[in-house]
């Protein structure tokens, strides 16, 4: 597979002011290249779940988007730290290591990750104390 | 129901109207929360046909609205956006509307007028 668009954009870390703008800027950019419409919600759910991940767990981080030549999609969130403890349960429904602010904006209700899943067509995590990297990958149809 | 007949019901009054058709519109269900992910995570079949009815009030609740193409968003309470938060709704052609009513009552007044839960 090769990549025919490529995007990067950086997340700061507690950057509450800019939560969701390389979301709604990659969810525009798919919309105008023609992107199913189920799809399409599908990667701006992951998407944005990720993207406020960066903001309220992480040190800050990249999100790559890549667009395959077969028509998939690819997102990789790459942070810088601190890692996750316990993968399998950050995974599991209702767990949450959220702080009080980030509860505030409405978001810590512990279905991030289990939602990002459920969403993608392929689901991979990886996490060590220098940081985490999700990669998700997005077919026409589910 | 149509979206002029809900606003009706509960008394609210527009925040914002960005996308004036939207107002004959007609909406099958709703959803009310204030946890946004439980927005992302719940709201998968229909979200045009969904309104969504919420006490928080920030730029996140439009950002969830704008990735989940839920296009009508009620605040409880009296709540009222920030100018900053007004300017992103218009970018993104909602219908905004807050109700004195509290989020119970909302979601209780418009359930009694036939609108349905996102799952029944």
């Amino acid at each position: 597979m090769n990549s025919v668009i490529h995007e990067k954009y950086t997340v700061a870390q507690d950057d509450f002011a800019n939560a969701g703008k390389a979301s709604s800027h990659i969810k525009e950019h798919l919309k105008e290249i023609g992107v199913d419409p189920q799809v399409l919600r599908r990667i701006a759910v992951a998407c944005y779940e990720s993207e406020i991940n960066l903001i309220i767990h992480a040190y800050g981080g990249d999100i790559n988007m890549d667009v395959f030549d077969d028509g998939s999609i690819q997102l990789v969130f790459k942070d810088k730290g601190p890692g996750i403890d316990d993968i399998e349960k950050a995974m599991t429904p209702g767990f949450s290591t959220a702080s009080e602010k980030a509860r505030s904006m409405g978001f810590g209700a512990g279905m991030g990750l289990p939602n990002i899943k459920r969403v993608s067509d392929e689901f991979d995590i990886q996490s060590s104390p220098e940081g985490t990297t999700i990669t998700l990958l997005f077919r026409e149809s589910k | 129901m149509i979206a002029k007949d809900i606003v009706e019901a509960i008394e609210a009054k527009p925040l914002a109207i960005f996308n004036e058709h939207l107002l004959k519109k007609e909406y099958t269900c709703a959803f009310a929360s204030d946890l946004m992910s439980d927005a992302l995570a719940l709201i998968q079949n229909s979200p045009e046909s969904t309104v969504l009815i919420t006490g928080l009030c920030n730029a996140q609740v439009l950002r969830t609205a704008e990735m989940l193409d839920v296009e009508m968003i009620i605040f409880v309470r009296n709540k009222v956006l920030s100018d900053e938060d007004l300017e992103i709704a218009k970018e993104m052609g909602f219908n905004i509307f807050s109700t004195r009513f509290t989020m119970f009552q909302t979601c209780g007044v418009l359930y009694g007028k036939g609108l349905k839960s996102i799952y029944e």
